[in-house]
């Protein structure tokens, strides 16, 4: 019986009938759970630890896709947010300010920026540690000297550097503007720890930082109104080019390299081609 | 060895006759040219020479990440965002580097599982096997500490947890523990011992490598029809037919190699280890990399520390055994209708045990991960002598 299938078992239907014995049904099995097989796969490769979040508030952001762009407009503005407001609590210590003409500022304008903070450096020749205005070069300026000022300042918890915020959380844009959005009332008889705030996308819904934003907090210059919305979106997108300041540069990259892989592969598979028929010629 | 002249000095004249004489570099080139390969080998057959090609990749990235990168707890996390940030072209250096540790790992899982199917472990290829399982040991044990490095969350505490496995040994364990870290806890010691062999063990694989080339070239490649090649009919010289058939391979490997590295770098690692490595904070959740995570559920399956541990080694070890296991003739699973089936739901035991493996360690997880570690031991302990048994194969072709 299993001698009449010599080259390959696959599913063989002869005319109309397809035989009905135990090949059949072995082949049958081994489609099935082919296709079970699948199916799993593409269950299991989606992110492992995806399945224990809140739902975010899910934004099409313009940073997003195999085309995205940082929208320097909104990131500059972003940028005013983080000096006005988070700057108070949170450091970008991986950004610095020469960084900034990334996203359009000019030189001039990046020095008066760096000029306005303090940075202490040293030691002088005079074996002494000095203040001195900021330059180009000096990284972001950090709120606090040391983490144990930084925790002595916030109940005990060091409030997180920014600088990689995107990267460092679950689908990051999402959160970060779903966290900075959504300080609703706590609801009825939620027991709530002193010193700690309703948070509707926060784990565990209590967070130590207050509603850090709220409606017309910062003038923008170019006279866009200043909603928390807003903010929270500007925010999102200038902390996203700090994360990621190469984005634009990888995803131009990218498609150049997809192009040429793309003839690449597809000379080799016609030379491949026509170097295997002449095993046929012979 | 086939390519070893046993010529006088007088019969190989010229420059090249007197390099060959003394190096049989030429010699060795030409069995490269002419070395023969069965004509009916397929797709899967790519992925040895793509396997090779990430290690290469991996070591000449690793070789310029090490010369910007600085293996102290207090610089290490900084050191590797300088990269991204300021060294030219840094951040395509080291998304290559971490996209390239899972390529790598995608390649050996689909040659390995391609060398179950078609009976490539069996006589006479039992050492070419076991030399593979030794490479596959030691890329484990590479990239572990690999993700040490960066000094984010998921580094610290991954390396933490997998340290502490040996504590599970009886009466030594404690002491192996704070050997392996050099002190009582991991630390700046564990962190310089991880980077220093990190850049050994893979020039030890290269040694490795080319003993599983040796072990391959002495009785060729199978191939899916399984059978022996009986002429130099059934074979074509590996160049020009398969070098240009790798490189197309070549081609695919390196377009899904673009698309993780360009849109989604950092879609097969994980959020926490953007945040610098903390000992007093846990993360919620510590799972370690995709390509560990059908052993780490065996691991977690088992309710002692020991146990875990020595079933989790012995899920590799059983490996071993598998051309004693498998006594079955017939090489090639094409030929062997029942156990083809029970290869199938073997590569699907091994997707729920890395699906469970990514999961917390809670039921339902649980439960599935006792029963899919178990079927995994029944497979090769049991299952499959008794289907070599057995099984009624289907009969042979005569020639390839």
């Amino acid at each position: 019986m299993m001698s009449n299938m010599i080259s390959s078992p696959s599913l063989q239907a002869e005319g109309k009938a397809i035989e009905f014995n135990a090949v059949y049904f072995v082949e049958l099995l081994r489609r099935t759970l082919r296709a079970i097989l699948a199916i799993m796969i593409i269950l299991t490769t989606s992110p492992s630890w995806a399945n224990d979040h809140i739902k975010l508030k899910t934004m099409s952001w313009p940073f997003e896709g195999i085309l995205g762009q940082v929208d320097r407009q909104a990131a500059q503005r972003g940028f005013q947010v983080y000096k006005e407001v988070c700057a108070a609590c949170h450091s970008m210590h991986q950004l610095s300010y020469r960084n900034l003409t990334n996203l359009g500022f000019s030189e001039a304008e990046v020095k008066e920026i760096a000029k306005s903070f303090t940075v202490h450096d040293g030691p002088n020749d005079q074996g002494e540690m000095f203040d001195r205005p900021g330059i180009p070069s000096d990284k972001f300026v950090s709120p606090f000297a040391n983490v144990e000022a930084a925790k002595a300042a916030n109940n005990g918890a060091a409030p997180p550097d920014l600088s990689l915020i995107i990267k460092a959380r679950e689908d990051g844009a999402n959160y970060v503007h779903s966290l900075l959005t959504g300080y609703d009332p706590a609801p009825d008889g939620f027991k709530m720890m002193p010193g700690l705030y309703y948070n509707s996308y926060f784990h565990g819904h209590q967070i130590a930082m207050p509603s850090p934003l709220s409606d017309g907090q910062v003038q923008y210059m170019d006279g866009t109104n200043a909603s928390v919305d807003q903010m929270s979106r500007d925010l999102v997108v200038f902390l996203q080019w700090a994360a990621e300041p190469e984005m634009e540069r990888r995803k131009s990259m990218g498609l150049k390299v997809t192009i040429f892989l793309v003839i690449f592969s597809i000379v080799f598979y016609v030379a491949k081609d026509r170097v295997w028929a002449r095993l046929d010629e012979k | 060895m086939v390519y070893m002249d046993k010529k006088t000095e007088e019969e190989q004249p010229g420059f090249v006759g007197w390099i060959e004489y003394r190096l049989p570099i030429f010699s060795w080139v030409r069995h490269l040219g002419e070395y023969r390969t069965p004509k009916n080998l397929s797709y899967f057959w790519n992925l040895g020479s793509i396997a090779g090609l990430g290690l290469l990749i991996q070591i000449i990235t690793g070789v310029i990440l090490s010369m910007h990168y600085t293996p102290h707890v207090d610089h290490a996390f900084n050191s590797v965002e300088h990269i991204m940030r300021d060294v030219n072209y840094g951040w395509l250096i080291r998304y290559m580097h971490a996209v390239g540790a899972s390529m790598f790992f995608c390649a050996i899982y689909i040659h390995m599982f391609r060398g179950i199917y078609y009976g490539s472990f069996k006589r006479p290829r039992e050492l070419l096997w076991h030399i593979g399982l030794i490479i596959f040991l030691l890329m484990m044990a590479t990239a572990f500490m690999g993700y040490v490095l960066p000094w984010g969350q998921m580094s610290y505490w991954g390396a933490t947890v997998i340290t502490n496995l040996f504590s599970a040994i009886p009466v030594v364990g404690k002491g192996i523990v704070s050997w392996l870290w050099g002190g009582f806890s991991v630390d700046n010691p564990t962190l310089n011992r991880f980077f220093a062999l990190h850049y050994l063990l893979p020039f030890i694989l290269v040694g490795l490598v080319m003993l599983h080339l040796v072990a391959l070239h002495k009785h060729g490649s199978n191939n899916p029809k399984g059978i022996d090649v009986k002429s130099d009919k059934d074979t074509i010289p590996f160049h020009p037919y398969y070098t240009i058939k790798d490189f197309f391979g070549f081609g695919i490997y390196f377009l899904i190699f673009a698309y993780f590295i360009f849109y989604e770098p950092n879609y097969l690692g994980h959020p926490d280890n953007y945040i610098p490595a903390n000992p007093l904070v846990t993360p919620a959740h510590i799972v370690p990399e995709w390509y560990f995570l059908p052993f780490y559920a065996i691991l977690r399956a088992v309710p002692s520390k020991l146990g875990g541990v020595i079933l989790m080694f012995s899920a590799i070890g059983v490996l071993f055994f598998l051309p004693w296991l498998d006594k079955s003739k017939v090489r090639s699973n094409n030929y062997r209708p029942i156990n083809a089936i029970a290869f199938w739901i073997f590569v699907a035991d091994c997707l729920v045990l890395g699906y469970v493996g990514g999961q917390p360690a809670e039921e339902p997880y649980l439960t599935i991960s006792r029963i899919a570690a178990t079927y995994y031991f029944f497979h090769f302990l049991i299952l499959i002598p008794l289907i070599a048994r057995y099984e009624r194969t289907l009969k042979l072709p005569e020639e390839i």
